[in-house]
């Protein structure tokens, strides 16, 4: 393996160069520029933890932070119920699970841009019937970012739950049935413990793609009305971008962000190798 | 057993509908794309009739004013080139870092892992910032930054696949006299294939639809197809031409689903190994 050490420029520099230049070093400028007050990167000037401070009295922030939290525990809980339940209906031996399963799965394939004008046409169109629209209410913008979430990925986590379902027993269930357990007890006393991995990984993808949502906010509500329904993502964009002096607290606000992000990538790692152990 | 075949039945009716349901949304766009473009907002349900039946139009005009037809192919441009660099250049890397123990790969491999895990709000505005400093803010100089970007969860992928290669078939080829090169390319790569298939196409699923990072380095003179819809109605205030608006949604979504339907096993495939690797 000596003979390959020396290839090192070939099979690694030019991943690496790109990899550099797009992520190390804004990454680490970024850590560093957070605790800066700048227009542009060139004009940073030290000061301290001010941009934290700023960012965390900041009304929009807290109310983004706030709604966020909401939303993703709203969406994990309604996606994960409706994707369990379609799995569990197209585990059964029942004719056109194929073509329902692809037809579940296609919303997931297109982009958060486009997802969101088409639910802000849809979902317009309906509120026109009574003569408001999205961006009447910060509730409609609620629900109707979890809608379209739902729509999104339910197909995606239904068919985790399917490989799932597929992989337990059968005769774990059969067991059961001639021990006289209830259709309702074998789902709670062995179905449910089995399915547990896949439980763990269809939680942590949905809460993670809840709390970056990004471009649906966008193309659905922007914020409207009045950046009540701007989740974090999205008011960051807005710090940065939408005020001049602020690009500091918009990067206080990243890195804040991003430990809450990791924080969660932590605990979903903790718990996946506790239960290999466990296995 | 009539009561079971009953309760299917009911099953089934219940799928459908929930079937149609999902489908809805899409229908509703294609339906629109074809209607005048003062038919669709505020009465986007009705179907088009002689009145408001638009034929093509909207695709025509998109093309010709909203730049569509550009902008479609800039995004088919930048998403093949992307993905075909991305899966070789990181199947080259991730065949070093695995075959070649030291503190410096290791490291490497870390960074790799770690950078899944940082939203790209973190690192938006010194990216840009970057890349536009090295003058890389073209629709050339993108690929190599969806090369950095996409690298972490193509290493990890590939990477995990490379270790289950039992390390015999290599050594026979260098007995062989092959050197790395000729063994990479002979050996490992066509081994690599599925792993390499499923980072390819997750890979070209997320460039295809990406929309922020584009927005950002090559902004408004250079527009994908997502940057393009967000633009035309952002910019618009009211006076959006919904005709080919719509038409715009359809083409950004025809090309996956006509993607999906062809190689859909692997796509799902793809996704779920993507996902629980993750």
């Amino acid at each position: 393996m000596v003979i390959i050490k020396k290839y090192f420029p070939l099979f690694v520099l030019p991943t690496l160069a790109a990899f550099t230049a797009s992520f190390i070093i804004p990454f680490v400028m970024g850590i560093y520029l957070s605790f800066n007050k700048f227009t542009t990167v060139e004009n940073a000037r030290w000061v301290g933890f001010d941009n934290y401070v700023r960012a965390f009295s900041n009304k929009d922030f807290l109310n983004a932070l706030w709604f966020t939290a909401l939303f993703t525990v709203v969406s994990v809980i309604t996606v994960n119920i409706f994707a369990f339940l379609l799995a569990k209906a197209l585990t059964r031996a029942i004719k056109g699970t194929n073509i329902f399963r692809t037809v579940f799965f296609m919303p997931n394939l297109i982009g958060g841009i486009v997802l969101g004008y088409i639910w802000n046409l849809l979902i317009n169109g309906v509120l026109a019937k009574f003569g408001v629209d999205i961006s009447y209410s910060a509730k409609y913008g609620f629900w109707g970012l979890v809608i379209l979430t739902n729509w999104q990925l339910i197909g995606y986590m239904m068919v985790i739950y399917i490989a799932g379902l597929q992989n337990i027993p059968r005769d774990l269930g059969e067991a059961a049935e001639i021990d006289g357990a209830t259709p309702w007890q074998t789902m709670k006393n062995v179905t449910i413990p089995m399915l547990m991995p896949s439980v763990t990984i269809c939680t942590f993808l949905t809460l993670t793609n809840s709390f970056k949502l990004f471009d649906q906010n966008l193309a659905l509500t922007a914020g409207a009305p009045a950046k009540k329904t701007a989740m974090l993502a999205l008011d960051i964009y807005n710090t940065f971008y939408g005020r001049v002096g602020w690009q500091g607290v918009g990067q206080a606000k990243a890195v804040i962000f991003f430990v809450i992000v990791a924080l969660i990538a932590f605990a979903q790692l903790k718990i996946t190798s506790s239960r290999e152990v466990e296995s | 057993m009539a009561r079971k075949r009953l309760a299917d039945r009911v099953l089934f009716i219940i799928l459908a509908a929930l079937a149609l349901l999902f489908l809805f949304p899409i229908l509703l766009v294609f339906m629109n794309s074809f209607k005048t473009k003062f038919s669709i907002m505020g009465s986007p349900f009705t179907f088009p009739n002689s009145e408001t039946f638009a034929g093509l139009e909207n695709y025509a005009a998109g093309i010709k004013s909203a730049g569509i037809g550009a902008a479609f192919m800039r995004s088919l441009f930048i998403t093949v080139f992307s993905v075909l660099i991305l899966t070789l250049l990181t199947s080259m890397t991730a065949w070093y870092l695995v075959r070649v123990k030291s503190g410096v790969t290791k490291t490497l491999y870390n960074l790799f892992i770690f950078s899944m895990i940082v939203p790209f709000q973190m690192v938006m505005y010194t990216m840009t910032y970057v890349v536009t400093k090295i003058r890389f803010n073209n629709p050339v100089g993108i690929i190599f930054v969806y090369l950095g970007f996409g690298a972490g969860l193509s290493v990890f992928m590939l990477s995990g696949f490379i270790k289950s290669i039992p390390l015999e078939l290599e050594e026979a080829a260098e007995i062989d006299g092959c050197n790395p090169v000729q063994k990479f390319f002979q050996i490992v790569f066509p081994i690599l294939k599925p792993t390499a298939i499923t980072v390819t196409i997750l890979n070209a699923m997320w460039i295809w639809n990406d929309y922020l990072l584009p927005y950002l380095i090559l902004g408004t003179s250079n527009k994908t197809l997502p940057v393009a819809i967000q633009i035309s109605m952002q910019g618009a205030y009211g006076s959006v031409n919904w005709g080919g608006f719509m038409a715009m949604l359809v083409l950004a979504i025809l090309p996956i689903i006509v993607f999906y339907l062809f190689c859909q096993k692997y796509i799902i495939e793809g996704v779920i190994a993507g996902a629980v690797k993750g």
